[in-house]
This record gives C-alpha cells, sequence and structure tokens, in this order.
C-alpha cells in the first residue's frame, strides 16, 4: 500500500504521464468506435492497419518536431518551417520534372542534394538573423515563414508541379523490410538526432545555451554557433519532410505544402513537456506529441467530422494537455486539494517541482 | 576651438535629435510616401484620391484587427487568433441572420463572441502562466473549428441592414467611402486616445516596457495583460462584422492567415515585439503601407502575387534590422 502511494505520484509526476494518458485514450476510444482499429496485418509483406497509417502520416510531423525540439530546447522558435517544406518540396519536384527521365535514381538524388542545400541556406540564413545580428528568434523566423511562402510559389510559378517518378515516390508511399519507408526515415533521423545529442555534450550544451546563452559563452561554449547549428538542423529535418509530404501526392504546391505544420510541429514539442522559454528538451515526448496530434487527426476523419472541425478537438487538447502540465495550475490545484488533509507534505513537493522546472 | 562653437555643437544635437521612440514610425511614413510617389510617377490613374480611399476600403478590417494586435504586442505578448476571430463573428452573424434573427440583436452577440474569447485567453495567460503563443494558437484552432462546425460552405448574407452598411457610399466631393472606413476611423481614433492619455494606456507601455518594475510599481499587471487580449478580441470581432459588411457572406476559410498580416503591418509600423514602444499611428502606416504594397503590385499587372509577399517579408527584415540599429536591445 504505501509501495503504491509512493510510486503513483512518480508516475503521474513523469512529464510524458498525461500525453501517454491521451494518447492512450484516444486509441481507446478509436478501437471502442471501431473495432477493427487495432488490427495489424501483412499482405504481399508489407505491413498494413491504421496504427500503422497513423505512425506513416505523422512521420513528416515528427521530423519537424524533431528539428523544432532542438530550436526550442536553446530559447528560440522556428516559424519558417512551413515555407522551407514548400520550398524544399518545390525544388526538388521542379528539378525532377525537368528530366527526361523522371524515374532515373540518380538525377532523383540530385534533386534531393540540391533541395536540401538549399534548405541548409535557409536555416543558415534564420540561425545569422538571430545569433549574428540577435534578432528575436519569433521574428526572425517570421520573415521566412512570408517570404518563404512567395519563393516556393516562385519556384512553381503559382502551378502544381505534378511529377511521375517511382524513386521519389517511394520516400512517401513505399516499403522498405515490410515498414514503411516513411516510417523508417522518421526512426532513422529521431535515433540520430538522439544519440547525437544524447550520447556527446551536444544535447548538453544545447540545453545550457538555451538555460542561459550569456552564461554558457562565459563557460567556453561557442553560443552563437550552436545556436546557428540548431536552426540550420530544424530547416534541414524540414526539408525531409517535405520531400516526404511531396512524395506523398506527387506533386509540389506552393500555396499549400506544409501549410500550418509548423503549429502543429509546435504543438507536438510543447505537449511533449519541452518548455518554451528553452533549457531542457525531450526527444520522447516530441515524438509522443506528434502521434497524438496525427491519432487525433485521424480519428477525427474516420468518424466522419469535418477536418476542419477536427481543430476545435485539437484546441481542447492542447489546453488540457498544457493546463495539466503548467506548475502554475497545478500548484493551485494541489494547495485546494492539501488545504483539509495535510497542508505540509505538498509544499515540498511543490519546491521539488519548481527547481525542477 | 571656441566656446561659442562648442555650445553650438552641443546644443545643436539636443535640438535637432529626433526622438528615437518615433524615428521607425517616420521610416514607416517616409516608406509610404516613396512608394506613394513611385505610384503616381509610374501610373496616371494612380494619382486619383480614390486609390487611397480604395486601400482604406479594402484593408479596413485588416487596419481594425492590428490596432487590437498593437495592444498586445505592446505588453509583449502576441495574438494569433485574430485571424479566425473574424472568420467565426462572420460566420456566426451570417448564420443568425439566416436564422432570421434582428440585425441588432445579430450585431450585439456577433461583437460579445471575440472579446469573450479575448478574455478568456488572457485568463489563461495570466493565471496559469501558459506562453500567449500556445494559448492564442488554441484559441485560433478553436475558433477555426467552431467556423467549419457552423457551417463547411459559405453562407451568404441577404439582411438589409448589411447590404445597407455594404452598398452606402458616403460622398466625399469626387469620391466616396464606405461606412466601414468610418467605423476604422473611429477605431483607430478611440484605440490611439486609450494607448497615449489613459491609465490602461500607460500600464501597457509599463508592462511591455518591463513586467517586473510594473509589478513592483504596483500597477494591475494582471487585470491589465487580460485587458488587452480582451481588446484584441474585440477588435478581431469589429474587424470581422467590416468584413461580413466587405463580402456580405461568412466563409470557414475566410481570413487564413490574416495574423501574419496584421503582425507584419505592426512590425512595419515600428511597434517593438519585445514590447514597450510603439504607436496607433504606426500600425495605421503599416497597414496602409501593405495596401500600397498591394494597389503597386495590381496596377503593374505582370507581377504575380507571391511577389507581395516576398516584398512583405524584405520589409520586415529591413525594419528589424532598423530597430537594431537604433539601439533597441533587449532580451
Amino acid at each position: 500500500m504505501s509501495d503504491w502511494r509512493t510510486r503513483l505520484p512518480a508516475v503521474t509526476g513523469h512529464r510524458l504521464f498525461w500525453p501517454v494518458v491521451a494518447l492512450v485514450l484516444l486509441l481507446v476510444a478509436n478501437a471502442i468506435y471501431r473495432p477493427s482499429f487495432l488490427a495489424v496485418e501483412v499482405k504481399n509483406g508489407h505491413l498494413y492497419g491504421s496504427l500503422v497509417d497513423i505512425v506513416r502520416l505523422s512521420a513528416p510531423l515528427i521530423l519537424v518536431a524533431l528539428g523544432m525540439t532542438l530550436v526550442i530546447a536553446t530559447g528560440g522558435i522556428d516559424l519558417s518551417v512551413g515555407s522551407v517544406v514548400a520550398v524544399s518540396g518545390a525544388v526538388a519536384c521542379l528539378y525532377i520534372s525537368r528530366q527526361p527521365d523522371q524515374n532515373s535514381l540518380g538525377s532523383v538524388l540530385v534533386a534531393l542534394a540540391i533541395a536540401l542545400g538549399i534548405a541548409l541556406l535557409l536555416g543558415l540564413w534564420n540561425g545569422t538573423l538571430v545569433a549574428v545580428i540577435g534578432i528575436q528568434p519569433i521574428i526572425a523566423t517570421l520573415i521566412l515563414m512570408v517570404a518563404g511562402r512567395g519563393l516556393a510559389q516562385l519556384i512553381t510559378s503559382g502551378q502544381i508541379i505534378t511529377i511521375n517518378s517511382d524513386p521519389y515516390r517511394m520516400i512517401g508511399v513505399g516499403h522498405v523490410l515490410t515498414l514503411p519507408f516513411a516510417i523508417v526515415i522518421a526512426l532513422a533521423v529521431t535515433l540520430l538526432v538522439a544519440l547525437l545529442t544524447r550520447r556527446t555534450a551536444l544535447g548538453m550544451i544545447i540545453e545550457a545555451v538555451g538555460g542561459n546563452a550569456e552564461a554558457s559563452r562565459l563557460a567556453g561554449i561557442r553560443a552563437r554557433r550552436i545556436k546557428i547549428l540548431v536552426y540550420v538542423a530544424s530547416a534541414a529535418c524540414a526539408a525531409v519532410a517535405g520531400f516526404m509530404m511531396t512524395a506523398n501526392v506527387s506533386s509540389a504546391d506552393g500555396n499549400a505544402a506544409g501549410l500550418w505544420v509548423e503549429l502543429d510541429a509546435i504543438l507536438a514539442v510543447v505537449i511533449g513537456g519541452t518548455s518554451l522559454t528553452g533549457g531542457r528538451f525531450s526527444f520522447g515526448g516530441t515524438v509522443v506529441g506528434a502521434l497524438l496530434i496525427q491519432t487525433l487527426t485521424t480519428s477525427v476523419y474516420a468518424m466522419n467530422i469535418d477536418p476542419q472541425t477536427s481543430l476545435l478537438f485539437k484546441a481542447m487538447v492542447v489546453i488540457a494537455v498544457c493546463l495539466v502540465q503548467a506548475p502554475a495550475f497545478r500548484a493551485r490545484f494541489r494547495r485546494r486539494r492539501s488545504r483539509g488533509a495535510a497542508p505540509a507534505a505538498p509544499v515540498g513537493e511543490n519546491r521539488k517541482e519548481q527547481v525542477a522546472a | 576651438m571656441s566656446t561659442t562653437e562648442l555650445t553650438g555643437r552641443l546644443a545643436r544635437p539636443a535640438r535637432w535629435r529626433l526622438p528615437r521612440r518615433q524615428v521607425p514610425v517616420l521610416v514607416s511614413l517616409a516608406l509610404l510616401l516613396v512608394m506613394y510617389a513611385i505610384g503616381v510617377s509610374q501610373y496616371r490613374a494612380f494619382s486619383n484620391i480614390q486609390v487611397i480611399f480604395n486601400v482604406f476600403i479594402d484593408s479596413g478590417f485588416l487596419l481594425v484587427v492590428a490596432v487590437g494586435m498593437t495592444f498586445v504586442i505592446l505588453t509583449g505578448g502576441i495574438d494569433l487568433s485574430v485571424g479566425s476571430v473574424v472568420a467565426m463573428t462572420a460566420m456566426v452573424s451570417a448564420a443568425l441572420l439566416r436564422e432570421g434573427m434582428p440585425s441588432a440583436l445579430v450585431l450585439l452577440i456577433a461583437l460579445l463572441i471575440g472579446p469573450t474569447l479575448g478574455f478568456l485567453m488572457g485568463c489563461v495567460i495570466h493565471f496559469f502562466e501558459i506562453q500567449p503563443f500556445i494559448v492564442t494558437l488554441a484559441g485560433m484552432f478553436f475558433a477555426r473549428g467552431l467556423c467549419t462546425w457552423i457551417s463547411s460552405v459559405s453562407i451568404p448574407i441577404t439582411d438589409g441592414f448589411w447590404t445597407g452598411a455594404a452598398q452606402e457610399r458616403i460622398r466625399i466631393g469626387e469620391n466616396f467611402v464606405t461606412v466601414s472606413v468610418l467605423v476604422t476611423i473611429a477605431v483607430v481614433a478611440v484605440a490611439a486616445y486609450t494607448l497615449a492619455y489613459t491609465r490602461l494606456g500607460r500600464n501597457v507601455y509599463a508592462i511591455g516596457g518591463n513586467p517586473q518594475s510594473a509589478l513592483l510599481m504596483g500597477l494591475p499587471v494582471g487585470r491589465t495583460r487580460i485587458a488587452v487580449y480582451t481588446i484584441s478580441g474585440l477588435c478581431s470581432a469589429i474587424g470581422g462584422i467590416l468584413l461580413s459588411f466587405y463580402t456580405l457572406s461568412g466563409a470557414p476559410l475566410i481570413a487564413v492567415g490574416m495574423e501574419l498580416d496584421a503582425i507584419a503591418a505592426v512590425v512595419i509600423g515600428g511597434t517593438l515585439l519585445t514590447g514597450g514602444a510603439g504607436y496607433v499611428l504606426g500600425t495605421v502606416l503599416g497597414v496602409l503601407v501593405l495596401g500600397v504594397i498591394q494597389t503597386l503590385i495590381t496596377f503593374d499587372g505582370t507581377l504575380n502575387s507571391w511577389w507581395t509577399k516576398i516584398v512583405i517579408g524584405g520589409l520586415l527584415f529591413a525594419f528589424i534590422v532598423l530597430q537594431r540599429l537604433l539601439g533597441f536591445r533587449k532580451k
């Protein structure tokens, strides 16, 4: 009994507890509504099923959110990812559409390289504005968010570029080792970034910069370089997500590709418990957040509700999860609950939480 | 070096130096004049006064929304929900009018929804200390979701009061303005007065300058913060009504991305995004700059609409770098 009592707060107090609960609740609700929801089957050596679909569709969001996590960990924010998605997708599709043989693997690789290169330049631009010129991140990236959308439309001349290239389509809808290729890419990138940040000092350094850029600089960290690096990484992640999104539909639309993905990505990061003030980050949380958002969208589709109306649910989930995680909200409730019973114990708990935050 | 020379040198900068806070606004004004001059020199029809009135007619609702945004940004916050609230207001009025509700009642209800949502968002931001960005983002999703929940297709408005307000032309000499322009000017005047001469306005500037000091000075930080989001909600609601006058319908996907235009206008108008410095007049200039860019591109005819976005991005960049050069350093 006492064991259960001490462990419960440890579990409910964990950063990922409420997002995971929300995700499980959504999955259970879906399973009750449509029992076939949880079924996963193997057809022609490929995995199929609603769950697999959810993970596959959330792959681009996971990628964008990963990059966003790094940026937010340094105390910044990157609003331009949606535009980078559009630009990179447009550049890749434009290059492929100009080739005589759209199915040639070589030209697809060249297209990807060019588009990725341009995305890196855009990331460098953001990073320079923030780290060198010292503009607030939200405004610095707002510039590219507005102008990048125009740039993408300029590249596609306002048209929707349609391509017919099997290797390119592979990125979005192909399968590797029974798994959808998109999932493999997302998994690989997640592991790579997690290894780079958590198995080396890089993650610590990023958190140090986010905690206090000036102090970290005095401690010998090149804060400026780290800041530029995270914006470049974010743009690179967004570019890969852009390839996935455009490959999914085999066409590039400068206007609609990646629209509002920055908002979803920021939500995923915040739901995952990474504070917008910077200083610490959690990739696990971000992935759970992205899955939660995509599950919500998919379940709303499955229940035949207008896709736009799903925004209503999204708003409620966001507010609920953020409120439950907010220290101020928790403190308020704990105080109320404990006012009658035991006023001494929760005080210590409160203090601990504030230190952790 | 004689004494007179010295005193002259000392006195001159004191007399001639512009207040640094007003430089961005003056730069916006200069930009607007230059762009207008380019327009007049390139296209003969541009010199028609009606062109200016049309800018007001076409971007009156944006101006009202941007004025509300100015209050929020002056406190160092941000309101992403404005575009959705504009759409929701237009949508609710269209739906209620279709049900045959009297127009005065519809107007009242429509004007209450926006401030209520703004008030709630302000409360969440203040009491639970969640970032304005996230809260207003949720508000944006909520309002947009509500639009499609009401109807997934556009609802036309045929009510007499609405069509009357939309079609009424108020003549000024050879030219005309619409009712919306008068409403816009009234909103701008009230907002400018509030910010410059009332206690609320002083508090807004104080909180934007430094919330900690404002709190220590005993200013009502919480009340003011909630008030600015309520004001922004009210401005969005008025903007929504003006938009429904303009389009005579309520459409679920109208005004998507308007929050970006509003923020851009506020920044181009010289308001600091960190808060504490800026004027309603600057926002007016910012909206006019955006409107004149649009008009120039329309007049040219060969440029495509995406150039608008690229130019706005470039202007944003230029103004932010200008603010940096003027030395508004703040973390």
